[in-house]
């Protein structure tokens, strides 16, 4: 009841164009109705040979329910669709503006390709939800209400009879297929899921699975994934013959206990004779209105599943999120053990709320959204309701980076991957972050990002806490290459344009020029304009890498981090570019975080990870 | 609107189309029967004055019409669905088993989104065009002339309008639909282009955040979905007018015939029973041909989906014989010379490498011994000790040989490769150095045959089998299998194990990530080979260790750590040979050490093939191959290749002299 009303919340900006469309969709049955009740008044009519003239009415409108049957139903369509995709934008645009302050924390959980059915799939299926399951009953009460009156004006006991029938499909049997087919519709989206991120990882890990011969494990996998939803499928449609038949049988049924109850009252004269052929017409047509009904449980099913599942991801409660009090104090007195209260004393988020990083989107207008127009500023969000707490300084001029007794886990059952690090890196320094695989030092450019919150400790930028600055300012700061960048499928020239879309191309230039990337890009045959491919995968490893490095740069940052951004280039290469770095970044600061040596000789300063920690 | 690749899939479950369409006829004949009883009925009682019990038994009769009919809807229903179901899970087992056969080159050409897409919603939409439109084209045919067959007798007037009316409706949806066709075929596309677009947004949205613009991504997500919705109200639209016309002139022609019947029954010249009966029938008359119509979007639809899929399937390499062509004419007379020559060096440096190898290996792993620490030699012996479980097949006088190969994916780009030649055996370690985007990975995919040749060959001995990949040239016939033919490349994969520049962590745990190594291998192998690669430690912290799940792509997982994982999953195939694309790039310099030491130990069963930018790792190489311009340069020891002060030189000076 409670995803009812919430979708229903999300159908009110299009009430009027819903209200249109119920209309034509009733005036359609009811033209139906109209067009064989009148022919079979004419023609009984006919039978008793009454002057021409009398019947010019009849035919009228037999002609007139000729043609406005099918105009009303074109127009019933139309409206009814143009009202659906309507709802569909505001879904997925909903959708992403929930999903993107997730991202990456709590979004690891999900499978992109499952995301991907989310997105497009379940918002797909929402589609039903007005056209197959709102719209058929409120379509079918207003042709019983019609009917009804009309059949109860010659007596009551055709109009009563017509009611049990068109009750019994409208209500009886819509329930008894929803009680068999429970859960069906949720399993069916399951494994539509499954199919699709089963899908994405092996055509996204086909190197793999041709190197180790793993296709024919694949393609078992995939059709036992696509035989359990044919199975499903299958008990879906002997369900839907079963209520098809059973409608029928109903509809049929009601005409005939009509002619039934109406042939003695001819015969005894209680009824003219000319109404006995339109009767039993007349309540079959009628039906036409709820020979959808049966299937509105499973389309409502098929909806609110697809609903949950869209908000499953976005309403998720996440550990470094909403519970950051809990595992403070457990830190606490594990700290305290360690005899560090010193440091605890100062460090002032213990005691602080935590600070909502769930930016307010625009979620609870979503009648504001289709009308979104272009935000030239990257932070549309003033200050929200949560933020307005906390003062949000600005970021200007002072950009060092002050990191004092840091805590931090990916979450409480995994083990402390920072215990109390501290280090400074003064603005304009260039320094090397090094430590052994899995140290953490990506970690700590996720941690510089908020991309996930600290638990314990602080980490200060320009002498503020970090987490009183907006997440979005403080991207602002950092130029990022991190270690599993993404290159989007489309141009080379788009791709660096993510960073500044403003640009000019003489920026831009000079950015690839300085990630020693141009020449290449000019010796293409379509040079900026070359499309590189999912994942810029057209591209090889190197040049990759230096596309990144020169989108991270066009963004001229006050702070560069490079995060094994230069693993994939040759060693000369290597050089060249951290030199030119270098010198673009004189006064700023670089962070680089490296395995080979060249980069880190480079540097002024190197942290080594393991060292810097408490222990 | 009638695919013939579409119907010769429709072959498959042809017994169940047929049950349908006869069903749909038996319905056909129910429907005229209770037309007949309740005109008959209505007569008797409205003109007759006959009261309820002299119709008592067509009334009986009737009951039984209506269950009949019921028994034949559901039966329809359940029919139809098998129709399509056999057929869909055919179709999307041949695509998926396609884009396996095309490897993982030529499929990246195309987006994941937009293949994922196909594969699921694309056959999807088979489902209506096979078990409602196809049944439904028959009936549209069948049952209309069924029902003229009742009507001609009694009226001509009726018969002859329906007669009339009736071709106009097909002619008008074959009208519109050549209209709609495109339409449907761009709302398709958009569709797919929606879904490619998102799935790369999904991906790339902590780097869309990182340069602030992930809310930028929400107007294209609208204007993506507009342009989806005004494409598909398009195509609606066509769909609706097709509808209409075919509801007008079904509706009106029931109209048409009610008033003929009417103004005939006034002169008597027509019986109302007669009349009755056929205004009863004259919308069933209709009715198959406007389902016809409500089936025709999702025939459409079928249809354009069909299309990609096809267009999937039949993909392949048809471009590019034309290139191979212009290479080979370009070349013939060049390739011819140059590899008599080559193959002559070839044997002449073999014969100096097997006795430079022998020699080499002492002095290797003495040169490493010295390097380890004291703790490291330790922990190498633990290693050493708890390696038992691994199994290493021998495999002697296996060698893999590169003949003059040339390649260029594009060809306005210039040739990637142009005539590299170079052997390695088991036994040996071969490092390939170069420049980025000197080609080093596409050797890499060349040797793994994902993508062939434009010229030249590539050769695979192994234990006594040898096959061979070559670019299809019609001279090349009867030199091993051909290339074409997919067993020779399960066959020549099962002999190389990579370890792409990205590797790929699937869904699923640690261990399972590992096991798509050699999918037997037993707990005690899988450990034996994460020990190898130095990834054991770091798995048994984890939290389930070595049963922990790992998100897409290794999300929960630092970058050396995937690296390892990738690592552990080459060592435990049991291939004779083994190429690292960078792969030890993300660990630090104990753990590639490590790698070096795992490496020394596979030796006796392992060719490896080292692409490496680190040169630490290449200076330890048996032999140095070093590719710049498409072309093997210099080959040799690290010594060697020093004195020479080529591009070697000048890599390893720019690397810091640390080699
Ligand atoms: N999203 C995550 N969720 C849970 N654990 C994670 C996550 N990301 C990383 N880890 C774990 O945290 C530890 C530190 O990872 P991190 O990526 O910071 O290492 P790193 O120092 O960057 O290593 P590398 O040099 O290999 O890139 C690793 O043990 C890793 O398994
Ligand atoms: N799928 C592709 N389509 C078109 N061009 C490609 C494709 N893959 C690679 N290239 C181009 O071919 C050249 C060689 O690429 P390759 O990946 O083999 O280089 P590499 O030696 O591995 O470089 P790196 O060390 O940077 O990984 C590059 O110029 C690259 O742009
Ligand atoms: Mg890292
Ligand atoms: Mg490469």
């Amino acid at each position: 009841m409670k995803d009812f009303l919430s979708l229903l919340k999300l159908l009110k900006p299009y009430r009027l164009g819903i209200v249109i469309a119920l209309l034509f969709s009733f005036l359609t049955v009811v033209s139906n109705v109209g067009l064989m009740a009148v022919s079979a008044v004419l023609i009984s009519w006919a039978a008793l040979h009454p002057p021409i003239l009398d019947l010019m009415t009849t035919i009228v409108a037999v002609r007139f329910f000729g043609i406005s049957r099918a105009v009303f139903r074109y127009l019933e369509r139309y409206f009814s669709h143009d009202v659906t995709f309507k709802i569909l934008k505001t879904l997925r645009i909903d959708f992403y503006s929930k999903l993107e302050p997730l991202a990456p924390a709590c979004l690891k959980a999900y499978r992109s390709g499952d995301l991907l059915a989310r997105l497009v799939g379940e918002v797909e299926a929402l589609k039903d939800f007005y056209l197959r399951v709102l719209a058929p009953p409120l379509t079918a009460f207003l042709v019983l209400i019609g009917v009804f009156i009309f059949l109860s004006d010659f007596d009551l006991k055709f109009a009563l009879v017509f009611l049990v029938f068109y009750f019994l499909t409208g209500i009886i049997i819509p329930l008894t297929l929803k009680r068999l087919s429970r859960g069906l519709k949720e399993e069916m989206l399951e494994v539509k899921a499954d199919l699709n991120a089963r899908l994405v990882d092996s055509i996204q890990g086909m190197t793999e699975i041709t190197v180790y011969g793993q296709a024919e494990n694949q393609l078992r996998l995939v059709a036992g994934l696509g035989g359990k939803l044919a199975r499903l499928q299958g008990k879906m449609a002997g369900f839907s013959g079963l209520t098809q038949a059973g409608s029928q049988i109903a509809m049929n049924l009601a005409g005939w206990c009509v002619l039934v109850l109406a042939i003695p009252m001819v015969a005894s004269g209680r009824l003219e004779g000319i109404f006995l052929a339109m009767l039993p017409l007349c309540v079959g047509t009628s039906f036409e209105a709820v020979a959808s009904l049966p299937l509105v449980f499973s389309y409502w099913e098929e909806s609110r599943t697809a609903w949950k599942r869209l908000r499953e991801v976005t309403e998720a409660p996440n550990y470094l999120f909403s519970q950051a009090h809990e595992p403070q104090s457990q830190a606490r007195t594990l700290t305290q053990h360690l005899s560090l209260t010193q440091t605890l004393g100062q460090s002032q988020p213990q005691t602080q709320t935590p600070v909502p990083v769930q930016i307010p989107t625009p979620n609870s207008s979503t009648a504001k959204i289709p009308t979104l127009t272009p935000e030239p500023n990257p932070n549309p969000n003033k200050t929200g309701t949560q933020e307005k707490v906390i003062s949000v300084p600005e970021l200007t001029g002072q950009y060092s980076l002050e990191i004092k007794d840091l805590w931090f886990r990916y979450s409480p059952e995994e083990p402390w991957i920072f215990r109390g690090v501290s280090f400074n890196i003064l603005q304009g320094e260039k320094v090397a972050l090094t430590g052994p695989s899995g140290a953490g030092k990506s970690t700590l450019v996720n941690l510089l990002l908020r991309f996930y919150e600290y638990e314990i400790g602080t980490i200060k930028l320009g002498g503020k806490e970090l987490k009183s600055y907006r997440p979005e300012d403080i991207r602002q700061v950092f130029g990022v290459v991190s270690q599993t960048t993404h290159l989007f499928n489309t141009t080379i020239r788009e791709n660096l344009l993510l960073a500044k879309p403003s640009a000019t191309e003489q920026e831009m230039w000079e950015a690839a020029k300085k990630a020693k990337i141009h020449d290449f890009i000019q010796s293409l045959p379509q040079g900026y304009d070359t499309y590189i491919g999912e994942g810029g995968y057209k591209l090889s490893g190197g040049q990759r890498q230096r596309v990144a490095i020169a989108r991270a740069l066009l963004k001229n940052a006050p702070i560069l981090v490079l995060d094994e951004a230069t693993a994939n280039l040759d060693a000369l290469a290597e050089r060249e570019v951290l030199e030119s770095l270098l010198e673009l970044f004189q006064a700023r600061t670089v962070l680089v975080i490296a395995h080979r040596r060249a980069p880190v000789k480079k540097m002024d300063k190197v942290i080594d990870l393991p060292s810097v920690q408490y222990e | 609107m009638l695919d013939k690749r579409l119907l010769q899939e429709a072959r498959r479950t042809r017994c169940f189309l047929w049950l349908t369409i006869i069903l749909g006829l038996f319905s056909a004949c129910f429907i005229v029967l209770q037309a007949g009883l309740l005109a008959r009925i209505i007569n008797r009682v409205f003109l007759e004055g006959q009261g309820l019990a002299e119709v008592k038994i067509m009334l009986g009769l009737l009951l039984a019409v209506f269950l009949g009919r019921a028994v034949v809807t559901w039966l329809s229903e359940v029919f139809s669905h098998k129709t399509a179901a056999g057929i869909k899970e055919d179709l999307r087992q041949r695509l998926l088993s396609h884009l396996f056969t095309l490897g993982p080159n030529k499929i990246k050409d195309e987006s994941t989104g937009e293949l994922v897409n196909s594969l699921v919603e694309g056959v999807e939409t088979l489902e209506a065009y096979f078990a409602r439109y196809l049944p439904q084209l028959a009936l549209a045919a069948l049952v209309p002339l069924f029902i003229l067959g009742f009507v001609f007798p009694l009226d001509l007037l009726s018969g002859g309008i329906m007669l009339l009316t009736a071709p106009l409706i097909p002619l008008f949806m074959i009208l519109i639909g050549k209209w709609a066709d495109s339409l449907s075929r761009k709302q398709w596309q958009s569709l797919s282009r929606m879904s490619a677009h998102f799935l790369d947004v999904l991906q790339g949205i902590t780097t869309l955040k990182l340069f602030g613009r992930s809310r930028a991504q929400l107007e294209v997500i609208a204007r993506v979905s507009d342009r989806f919705r005004e494409t598909t109200l398009g195509v609606l639209r066509v769909a609706f007018l097709s509808a209409l016309a075919l509801e007008l002139l079904s509706t009106l022609s029931t109209a048409l015939v009610a008033v003929g019947l009417g103004l005939r029954l006034v002169y008597g010249r027509i019986l109302f029973e007669e009349a009755i009966f056929i205004l009863l029938l004259a919308p069933e008359f209709y009715l198959p041909l406007r389902l016809l119509g409500t089936q025709f979007h999702a025939g459409m639809a079928g249809v354009s989906a069909a299309e990609r899929i096809y267009a999937i399937l039949e993909s392949d390499n048809k471009q590019e014989t034309n290139r191979e062509q212009e290479i080979n004419e370009e070349e013939k007379i060049n390739k011819v010379k140059r590899t008599k020559k080559e193959t002559k060096i070839e044997q002449d440096t073999d014969k100096i490498q097997a006795t430079d190898n022998k020699q080499d290996t002492n002095k290797e792993k003495h040169y490493i011994k010295r390097e380890l620490s004291q703790e490291q030699f330790k922990e190498l012996k633990v290693m050493e000790n708890g390696l038992s479980g691994l199994r290493l097949k021998c495999a002697e006088n296996s060698f893999l040989l590169m003949e003059n190969v040339y390649y260029a994916y594009d060809r306005r780009q210039g040739e990637v490769l142009k005539g590299v030649s170079f052997k390695f055996s088991v036994g040996e370690r071969v490092a390939l150095v170069g420049e980025s985007g000197a080609g080093k990975s596409t050797v890499a995919g060349l040797l793994m045959g994902f993508i062939k040749p434009d010229l030249g060959k590539i050769v695979c001995s192994s234990q006594g089998a040898l096959l061979c990949l070559d670019s299809p040239h019609p001279n090349n016939e009867g030199q091993g299998e051909q290339w074409s033919s997919g067993s020779v490349l399960t066959k020549w994969r099962e002999n190389i194990a990579l370890v792409p520049q990205h590797a790929h962590l699937f869904s699923g745990t640690v261990a399972d990530n590992i096991l798509l190594g050699r999918t037997d291998a037993s707990r005690e192998e899988v450990v034996a080979a994460a020990k190898l690669a130095g990834a054991h430690d770091f798995i048994s912290r984890l939290a389930q260790g070595y049963d922990t799940p790992v998100g897409e792509g290794g999300t929960n997982l630092s970058g050396g750590q995937v690296q390892r994982l990738a690592l552990a999953r080459a060592f435990l195939k049991e291939a004779p040979f083994l190429i690292l694309d960078e792969a030890t790039s993300g660990l630090e310099e104990a753990g590639e050490a490590r790698i070096q030491e795992a490496l020394e130990y596979l030796r006796p069963a392992r060719g490896v093939l080292i692409i490496a930018h680190r040169l630490a790792l290449a200076a330890q190489a048996d032999r140095i191959l070093v590719l710049s311009e498409g072309r093997i340069v210099e080959e040799g020891k690290h010594e060697e290749l020093l004195q020479r002060r080529g591009v070697y030189y000048r890599l390893v000076k720019a690397y810091g002299g640390a080699a």
